[in-house]
């Protein structure tokens, strides 16, 4: 067999061997127990609440991560200004650092022994052991995935429609919110989706910085893996509870946004 | 199916067991894999390079953790508990052979090492103070849950009610108390020691001290069973007793 067509097998028994390795562990989850176990262990206390917990907290998460991330990405798509390129890298920062190193240097920024924890003390605000603290996580861990995806998608913009925008008399405010989201919306959906499904399985930040009680900060991947000690096929109910949520995320952005959503304005990245 | 999960469960621990590697070489000497409870982490840290017959490599968590682990089929050498408990379970579940007492410790409030809001155990259950304790299922947790059963009702209520973490293994409790998040917590005698400077502890009421006894035993089928058997043999009468008591521990309770 010549080169040629065994580069094509190759191409293809990767995949094969990437989506068999990528949907196992998943799918395991799904027929390890049968559907009555997993129904009748989310009938558990503090399951549903966990559950609950982690919608909320992810929602005002993504909420503060879109209001606060698409303006600073459009900033950082349109401008050549200097320290762009460190902007960019200290955006991108918290997708390399381990969850758990994200957790203590929040203690260490505004824990009650922080650089900030007196003057937040001041002010009122706590965090640690609070539901506002799995937020603050959240939004750490979480809002490089949307920045990064919005600037992309603001990037990928036809230089020309802005112009006219511009020509037309537009200032940049009406240009911007006008023009520039609705066009690049099917990227930033893309990237709210991220966000919020890296949000929705952070799991070490939360414990070390937020810590863990049930109904204020145990957020589901935290309850799955209390459960997992103590009772394994809870842990996969509330698992493939999640696994579901997930994936409903998933598709619904592909739905609403095209098939393309996903994979095109991080493509041109 | 479940074969395949745990075949899963086993690669994670292998993943997770190739960054704890010390890099030495391994000779002609067995590779020893212990699964011990977070609170032994410095007392084993310290035996295991003077473990002779063997090159250790440890897999610290909540013995709770390790356990469930075990169950899903992970095998590890060595099982040690911080209670008695886990062990005779898998014991009875034919997943490990006979456990072996082999330490004893003692459950203390700890705190901050500049207390601020606690001095006592009166004090726990004061408006405004937040407590981080293991959660139930962990044995810190466990224990932590048997002395307060045995205060008057009022006194536990508000005690449990300033509850504001339940954390997965002592670690995450000792770093809720040294970064002042937590005002106290319960801990084990030893890891105050292990965290000196950082956090003080209070002692118990006598009455009121539970019964700490730590338990190891060779998980069955393991590939290193005979290098265990004498690891544990070590830590009842040995080197590793000698790290033990270094690190705090007292000899298990009753002997």
């Amino acid at each position: 067999m010549t080169a040629s067509r065994l580069f094509p097998l190759a191409l293809v028994a990767s995949l094969g061997v990437a989506l068999a390795f990528l949907t196992l562990p998943l799918l395991a989850i799904f027929l390890e127990s049968s559907p009555g176990e997993l129904l009748a262990s989310l009938g558990e206390p503090g399951a549903l609440d966990a559950l609950g917990l982690s919608l909320q907290t992810t929602g005002v998460a993504l909420a503060l991560i879109v209001a606060l991330g698409t303006p600073a990405a459009w900033l950082l798509a349109t401008r050549r200004f200097r320290g762009r390129a460190l902007a960019v890298t200290l955006v991108e920062l918290p997708l390399v650092v381990p969850p758990a190193v994200a957790g203590i240097g929040l203690l260490a920024a505004v824990g009650p022994q922080g650089l900030l924890g007196p003057a937040l003390e001041r002010a009122g605000l706590e965090l640690v052991f609070q539901t506002a603290g799995v937020v603050v996580a959240l939004t750490f861990v979480a809002s490089p995935f949307y920045i990064r995806q919005a600037q992309a998608a603001f990037a990928a913009l036809d230089p020309e429609l802005l112009e006219a925008s511009r020509t037309l008399g537009a200032s940049e405010a009406r240009t911007f919110a006008r023009i520039a989201v609705p066009n690049a919306l099917p990227g930033l959906v893309a990237g709210g989706a991220l966000a919020w499904g890296r949000a929705l399985g952070e799991f070490g930040a939360t414990l070390v910085f937020a810590g863990s009680l049930s109904g204020v900060t145990q957020t589901a991947p935290l309850a799955i893996y209390e459960r997992f000690s103590n009772d394994f096929t809870a842990a996969l109910a509330l698992s493939a509870m999640l696994v579901a949520v997930s994936g409903a995320i998933l598709l619904g952005v592909k739905l609403v946004s095209g098939p393309g959503a996903l994979g095109g304005a991080g493509a041109r990245g | 199916m479940r074969r395949l999960l745990a075949a899963t469960a086993a690669l994670a621990a292998l993943v997770a067991g190739c960054g704890s590697d010390d890099g030495s070489r391994p000779g002609d000497r067995p590779r020893l894999t212990v699964s011990a409870a977070t609170s032994l982490t410095s007392a084993f840290e310290s035996y295991g390079p003077r473990f002779a017959p063997a090159i250790v490599r440890f897999n610290f968590a909540g013995s709770d953790e390790l356990a469930a682990q075990i169950r899903q089929g992970v095998k590890p050498d060595v099982y040690a508990a911080a209670n008695t408990k886990l062990p005779d379970q898998l014991f009875e579940e034919g997943l490990v052979e006979k456990p072996v007492r082999f330490a004893g410790n003692r459950l203390v409030i700890v705190v901050p090492a500049d207390p601020e809001d606690v001095s006592s155990l009166a004090d726990l259950g004061r408006d405004g103070v937040q407590l981080a304790i293991g959660a139930e299922g962990v044995p810190v947790g466990d224990y932590t849950l048997e002395v307060v059963g045995r205060l008057p009702p009022s006194q536990r209520r508000s005690i449990l009610a300033n509850v504001r973490s339940e954390e997965p293994d002592v670690g995450g409790v000792v770093g809720k108390l040294t970064q002042g998040a937590a005002d106290a917590g319960f801990l084990y005698i030893t890891d105050v020691k292990a965290a000196e400077r950082q956090v003080r502890a209070i002692e118990l009421p006598r009455e009121l001290q539970p019964n700490v006894e730590y338990a190891a035993a060779v998980v069955r089928g393991a590939k290193e069973a005979p290098a265990g058997r004498e690891f544990i043999e070590d830590l009842v009468d040995g080197v590793g007793r000698d790290a033990m008591r270094d690190a705090g521990f007292g000899p298990p309770p009753g002997r």
